[in-house]
């Protein structure tokens, strides 16, 4: 049985990591996907595994920090698939740094993909599955972190970034709900999981392995997680078995947070 | 993707318990596990309308077996874990569910009606988690219904706030104590705002009871109110069981599922 059987999704930074495990995974229970990122290589290939598993997908080169591409990326969506039913809001940047070391340059950059990013899908999505959905109802969900939860002393902006998002999330959330939409709009909570970014960060911080040993004792399961894990959650998130759900926050830490 | 399972949310081979799944929550939570494909023992202290649910089950083709079991005496815990094991071959999943509620202010709160709900609610979950975690093997998953009222205060149920509140926690302390001892099982509880069940019509009753609002139809227009999406239905909460059940949650652990329509988002 497919979860999101005729649902429309568009995954931002849907061409690595989770974004990517996000398009394949809702593809695969039946959702028409729009996949949008920076990187055009790495995201026809993802189109690309859609297409070659029998679903059906388009790339979108898109900055999601860019007011004007929302737009364009929606009627885009719409003109190829009708509609946009699921909004997975996942392109995001992480730039070490403490309060006091961090640049307003890269906490500016920070902000610009990590929230304002957030906001400016949000905003743009609600009306265009106000218009396209109907009675089906629609589904936005907003990649945040543990990270906007907890803090770390050397993720300053990151950590605003992503407690940012949080409370958006919910902002959108009642703001939906109380005009009777049928819009629901939720936040993703990971802890540490194994992609591009983390091992990006850690090789920008130190030694790679020796860095994941750190990353995986700081989760009482004992491992960082997977894309999987993660993607199982927008699924949940994504398909009408989560229709009472809205403006919660979606945790998927391995029990990080619960400690 | 290579780790992924073909059906990641289907619960084919688990045996799952269901405590007070008789009726309400409990009663569609064990009908979803079983429509996933759980063999599933729905266990409550009301025999008949508990055989219902069974035979309903049945009926649609699943797997499930009734027994006789208040969750506020250890040893029928004992005696039901058994039984889960003896009669259907093991315990992957536990859903502590069975819960009451009472309403009194709390200059009014009886201390006998107090320490009943402490009683239900939370000693209920402890003995439940006590014993289903001695049979537990790794990949098995308890699930322990909160609900909002662990989250947030409200007016005349202090014993159910404090009770569902303590659920919130043991579950983490459960979590964090099955990681640290790497048994492999995971802990996570539900928080649900208002679902349509006997006991969601008694909270709305309650305030008429109590003479905080004139009658049921102000009492449930007011509770509505904070409750931008309106009221659930126990498949809402069946749904996301089905979903912590999975191997598809095999890395959340400690997590909070807040199923409320926006309710604690304001
Ligand atoms: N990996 C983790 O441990 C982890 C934990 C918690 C939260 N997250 C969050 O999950 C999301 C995905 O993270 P990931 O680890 O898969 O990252 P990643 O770096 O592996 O992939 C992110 C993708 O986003 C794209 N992207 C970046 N900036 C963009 C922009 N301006 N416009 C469009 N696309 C852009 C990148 O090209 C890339 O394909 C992020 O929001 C991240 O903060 C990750
Ligand atoms: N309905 C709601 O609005 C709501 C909201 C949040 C949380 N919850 C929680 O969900 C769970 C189920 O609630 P519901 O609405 O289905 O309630 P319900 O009253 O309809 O059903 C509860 C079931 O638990 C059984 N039970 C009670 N005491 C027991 C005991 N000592 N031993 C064994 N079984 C016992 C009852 O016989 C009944 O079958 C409870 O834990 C409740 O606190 C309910």
């Amino acid at each position: 049985m497919a979860r999101v059987s005729n649902k429309v999704a568009l995954v931002t930074g849907g061409a690595k990591g989770i974004g990517e495990a996000c398009a394949l995974l809702l593809a695969k229970e039946g959702a028409k996907l729009v996949v949008s990122d920076l990187d055009i290589a790495a995201g026809e290939k993802v189109v690309k595994a859609i297409k070659a598993a029998g679903g059906e997908a388009i790339f979108i080169q898109q900055d999601v920090t860019d007011e004007a591409s929302w737009p364009k990326a929606i009627a885009a969506t719409v003109e190829r698939f009708g509609a946009l039913h699921v909004l997975v809001n996942n392109a995001g940047i992480a730039i070490p740094g403490s309060a006091v070391d961090a640049t307003l340059a890269d906490w500016r950059k920070t902000m610009a993909v990590n929230l304002d990013a957030v906001f400016l899908g949000t905003k743009y999505a609600i009306p265009a599955m106000t218009g396209t959905v109907g009675s089906g109802g629609g589904s936005i969900i907003n990649i945040s972190s543990i990270e906007g939860i907890v803090a770390d002393p050397n993720l300053a902006a990151y950590n605003a970034s992503k407690g940012g998002v949080r409370i958006f999330t919910k902002s959108a959330a009642l703001h939906c709900a109380k005009n009777g939409l049928k819009i629901r709009v939720n936040s993703v909570h990971p802890g540490y999981i194994w992609t591009p970014m983390v091992e990006d960060f850690l090789n920008s911080i130190g030694d790679v392995s020796e860095g994941r040993a750190g990353l995986d004792s700081l989760h009482p399961i004992g491992h960082v997680g997977e894309v999987m894990d993660v993607a199982y959650g927008v699924l949940y998130l994504a398909s009408d078995e989560s229709k009472f759900v809205t403006g919660s926050e979606l945790v998927i830490d391995g029990g990080y947070t619960a400690q | 993707m290579s780790n992924s399972p073909q059906n990641p949310f289907r619960l084919d081979g688990k045996v799952a318990l269901v405590s007070g799944g008789a009726r309400g929550i409990g009663a569609a939570v064990a009908e979803a596990l079983a429509a996933s494909g759980a063999a599933v023992l729905v266990t409550d202290v009301l025999d008949a309308v508990g055989e219902a649910t069974v035979a309903r089950i049945r009926a649609a083709g699943g797997k499930a077996e009734f027994f006789h079991h208040d969750v506020t005496v250890e040893a029928q815990w004992e005696q039901a874990v058994a039984a889960a094991v003896a009669k259907l071959g093991g315990l992957q999943v536990l859903v502590n569910n069975a819960g009451i509620e009472t309403a009194a202010l709390i200059t009014q709160c009886e201390v006998d009606d107090f320490k009943r709900v402490m009683e239900v609610n939370v000693t209920g979950v402890f003995l439940g988690m006590k014993h289903a975690l001695r049979v537990m093997k790794p990949g098995a998953s308890v699930i322990n219904l909160s609900s909002v009222a662990g989250i947030i205060g409200s007016t005349a149920h202090v014993a159910y706030h404090a009770s569902k509140g303590a659920v919130r926690l043991m579950t983490k302390a459960a979590a964090v104590e099955c990681a640290a001892l790497g048994t492999g099982i995971r802990v996570n509880s539900i928080h649900p705002g208002i679902v349509v069940t006997d006991m969601g019509t008694a909270f709305i009753q309650d305030f008429v009871k109590l003479g905080l609002a004139p009658d049921y139809a102000a009492a449930e227009a007011a509770i509505k109110a904070i409750h931008p999406m309106g009221f659930g239905e126990p498949s809402d909460i069946a749904n996301a069981v089905v979903y912590l059940a999975s191997d598809a949650t095999k890395w959340m652990n400690g997590s909070e599922l807040v199923i409320d329509g926006g309710l604690t988002a304001a």
